[in-house]
C-alpha cells in the first residue's frame, strides 16, 4: 500500500516549461476574470512566475491529501492574486477543473480572495492585507512543536509591507528563530493607489528585513532560473533564521498594454477586443516555446 | 500607590493588591491554563505582554507558551496559524487592547476560518478604569457578538470562569471569554454546570427577572436581597452565554414575570440589553423592559469599585432600576 503521491521539493522542471506555465497562468487569469466579470489582472501577472516556480518546483505537496501534515504551506498574503492560483490548484488535482467555470459566482468555492473553508489546497484564508505573515509565524511555531520539517511560504505584495502588523510578524519570526518561514515579496512597485513608495516608502526592503534579523535574497521575479535557484538554496527548515526573498517584478507583466499602464489594470475587466488582443499576445509566446511534458490544459 | 506600594506588582494584579490586599495572588486564569496545558497536548498559550498571569505555566512548560510582546494583532493571527496546524491556542489579552484593537483579526483569521482559538479577554469592562478611558472595554460584547461563528461567554465570578473555560475546551470553533475582574464578589458556592447557549438561573422570583452578565450578576443578587425585604420577589439569571443567546430563557422570563431588567458593565449600545431586546422584539413579546448599563457618553475614570458605584452596577443601583421598572 502506498500513500498518495508526494510532489517533492526541488523536483526536476524544465525552465521553458516553467516560463510557459507562468504565461498559462496569465492566460487562464484573463479567461477566468472574463467569466466572473471582474478581477485583479496586473497584480496576478507580476507573481505568475513566482507561483509557477513554487507549485511546479519548490513546494512539497500531496494534492490527493490537501491537509497532509507534512506539506509545505503556502499563504497568499496578497489574496487578490488568487485568480492565478485557482488554475494551478485545479491542474495539480486539488479540485475538478470545472470548478473554475464558476469562479467569482455566488456560492462558488473559488473567490477573488482565497477561502480555506471552501477551496482545497488553500492553507489559510486572506483578504485583509498584513495578516498572513503572522499566520505563517504561527504555522512555523507549530512545525517546531510537532518536530516537522515543513516550510511556510508567505507571498506578500510590496504595498502590503506598509501594514504595521507585517513588521510585528517579522520581529516574531526572527525572535523565535523560525528558519522554516519564508516571506516572498512580490515587489511590483505598485499598490492600489499608485507607485508604492509614493504612498509610503518601503525601501530598501531587503535591508529592512535584514535589520530585523532575517536572511534576504533579491531576485528578478520573472527570471524562472533565478527563482528556481533561490528556492533550491533556501536554508534548511530546521535552521534558525527566516528568509525573505525580494522578487523584483513588473506589475502587469506579460501583456504590453498592462505593462504600460499597470495601475489601470489593478482591478477591472478587459473589453472583448482587449481580451482577445491580450490572449493573442500570450498565445504567441506559448507557441514559440517547444511543448514538453503534459499539456497546459491539464485541469480539464 | 496604596499600602503595598513597596512590592513589585504586575499591572494585572493592581486591583487584587488595592482592593483585597492579597499580594501576588495567583489568578485562576493562570491556574486553569496550566491545568489545560498539562492535561492536553494540543493546548498552547500566547500572550501580548500579559505573561505574568501565567508565570508558573511559562516556567514549567516553556515550549507551550509564546510571548509575542506588545503586539496584540500579531498575537491573534499567530494563534490562528497555530490553530490551523492542529493546536488549541489560548490567547491571554487585555479586554480593551486585545479585543477591541484585534476585532478585525478575530473576524478574519479566527472566526471566518472557524478555528479553535480561545480568546481570554481579561480586565474587561471597567476593571482598568483607573488608567483612563483608553483602558475601558465597554464595547467588546457588541463587537464580539456581531462576529459570525464567534462564541461569546462572560463569567460572573471565579467559579463560573473556571466552569466556562473547562466546558468549552472541545468546542470546535473560536470562543471569546469576557472576563471583567473589576468586581470581587462570589456568585457560585460550587462550580456551576454550563451548557452551550444556556443562561444559568441563580435565584428564583415572580415579580421581575434581572438578566445580568459579569459583575452585574452579584449586583443583581444583592439587589434581589434588598428588594425581598420590600416584598418583591426578583429572579436573577446569569447570562453566561452572550452568543449563542438563550432565547428560550429570555422568553420564559418575559412570560413568567412580565418584567425584565438587563444589567451589564458594558455600553447600553449593542450589549446584553440590546441582544435581549432583539429577542423580545422578534418574538413580539412586550414585557416591561429596561436596560441598565453604561451610558453612551465619555465615562469617568477611577478605581473599578468607584466606577461601578458611580454607574450603579451595585445592589443599590440595580434595586433602584427594578423599582423603576415595576413602578
Amino acid at each position: 500500500m502506498t500513500g498518495p503521491a508526494v510532489l517533492e521539493r526541488g523536483r526536476p522542471v524544465d525552465l521553458d516549461d516553467l516560463r510557459r506555465r507562468a504565461d498559462w497562468v496569465r492566460l487562464r487569469t484573463i479567461q477566468l476574470i472574463d467569466l466572473a466579470g471582474l478581477g485583479h489582472y496586473s497584480s496576478t501577472f507580476s507573481c505568475a512566475e513566482i507561483l509557477a516556480a513554487l507549485y511546479y518546483h519548490g513546494l512539497r505537496l500531496r494534492p490527493d491529501e490537501p491537509e497532509w501534515p507534512d506539506r509545505d504551506r503556502f499563504l497568499l498574503g496578497k489574496g487578490h492574486a488568487a485568480v492565478g492560483l485557482w488554475p494551478i490548484l485545479a491542474d495539480l488535482g486539488y479540485f475538478p477543473g470545472d470548478w473554475l467555470e464558476r469562479f467569482g459566482q455566488p456560492g462558488s468555492p473559488l473567490n477573488d480572495h482565497p477561502n480555506m473553508r471552501t477551496a482545497p489546497g488553500i492553507d489559510f484564508s486572506s483578504g485583509s492585507l498584513g495578516h498572513n505573515l503572522s499566520v505563517g509565524v504561527g504555522m512555523g511555531l507549530a512545525a517546531r512543536l510537532q518536530d516537522r520539517d515543513y516550510r511556510t511560504f508567505v507571498l506578500t505584495g510590496d504595498g502590503e509591507l506598509q501594514e504595521g502588523q507585517v513588521w510585528e510578524a517579522v520581529m516574531a519570526a526572527s525572535h523565535y528563530r523560525l528558519g522554516n518561514v519564508v516571506a516572498i515579496v512580490d515587489a511590483n512597485g505598485f499598490s492600489g493607489g499608485g507607485p508604492t513608495s509614493h504612498a509610503m516608502n518601503i525601501e530598501p526592503i531587503a535591508a529592512r528585513f535584514e535589520a530585523f534579523g532575517w536572511l534576504t535574497a533579491e531576485v528578478d521575479g520573472h527570471d524562472v532560473a533565478a527563482l528556481v535557484d533561490v528556492l533550491d538554496e533556501l536554508p534548511s527548515p530546521r535552521s534558525d533564521v527566516p528568509t525573505c526573498v525580494v522578487a523584483r517584478t513588473r506589475k502587469g507583466r506579460g501583456v504590453a498594454m498592462m505593462e504600460r499602464t499597470p495601475q489601470a489594470w489593478h482591478l477591472g475587466l478587459l473589453t472583448p477586443e482587449q481580451r482577445d488582443e491580450a490572449l493573442r499576445e500570450i498565445e504567441a509566446r506559448l507557441v514559440s516555446l517547444p511543448p514538453r511534458g503534459g499539456g497546459l490544459g491539464g485541469e480539464e | 500607590m496604596g499600602r503595598n506600594s513597596s512590592a513589585a506588582m504586575p499591572m494585572e494584579n493592581v486591583f487584587t493588591e488595592q482592593q483585597q490586599g492579597r499580594a501576588g495572588r495567583p489568578t485562576y486564569v493562570g491556574r486553569e491554563l496550566l491545568r489545560l496545558v498539562e492535561e492536553r497536548d494540543d493546548v498552547v498559550v500566547l500572550s501580548a505582554d500579559m505573561g505574568a498571569v501565567v508565570s508558573e505555566l511559562r516556567e514549567r512548560h516553556p515550549r507551550r507558551y509564546f510571548e509575542l510582546g506588545i503586539a496584540e494583532t500579531n498575537t491573534v493571527s499567530v494563534a490562528a496559524g497555530l490553530a490551523a496546524s492542529g493546536f488549541r491556542p489560548y490567547v491571554v489579552s487585555m479586554g480593551p487592547f486585545g479585543a477591541i484593537k484585534c476585532a478585525e483579526q478575530l473576524r478574519a483569521d479566527v472566526a471566518y476560518t472557524h478555528l479553535p482559538v480561545r480568546f481570554v479577554a481579561r480586565l474587561s469592562g471597567l476593571a482598568m478604569g483607573f488608567f483612563g478611558t483608553t483602558h475601558h472595554a465597554v464595547e467588546d460584547i457588541a463587537i464580539a457578538r456581531s462576529i459570525t461563528n464567534l462564541t461569546v461567554v462572560a463569567p460572573s465570578d471565579e467559579r463560573s470562569a473556571v466552569a466556562l473555560l473547562r466546558s468549552t475546551v472541545d468546542h470546535p470553533g473560536p470562543v471569546f471569554y469576557r472576563v471583567s475582574e473589576g468586581g470581587t464578589a462570589t456568585v457560585y458556592v460550587d462550580e456551576p454546570a454550563m451548557e452551550r447557549g444556556r443562561f444559568v438561573p441563580v435565584r428564583p422570583g415572580t415579580d421581575a427577572t434581572v438578566i445580568a452578565t459579569g459583575v452585574g450578576v452579584p449586583a443583581a443578587l444583592g439587589a434581589a436581597t434588598v428588594l425581598d425585604r420590600e416584598g418583591m420577589q426578583v429572579a436573577v439569571v446569569d447570562a453566561v452565554y452572550l452568543k449563542p443567546l438563550d432565547e428560550e430563557a429570555i422568553l420564559r422570563a418575559a412570560a413568567s414575570t412580565g418584567a425584565i431588567l438587563t444589567v451589564e458593565e458594558h455600553s447600553v449600545v449593542g450589549g446584553l440589553g440590546g441582544a435581549v431586546a432583539e429577542v423580545l422584539a422578534r418574538a413580539r413579546a412586550a414585557p416591561r423592559f429596561r436596560v441598565h448599563g453604561l451610558p453612551d457618553e465619555d465615562l469617568d475614570v477611577g478605581l473599578p469599585a468607584a466606577l461601578l458605584e458611580r454607574y450603579g452596577i451595585t445592589p443599590t443601583g440595580v434595586a433602584d432600576q427594578v423599582r423603576e421598572l415595576l413602578r
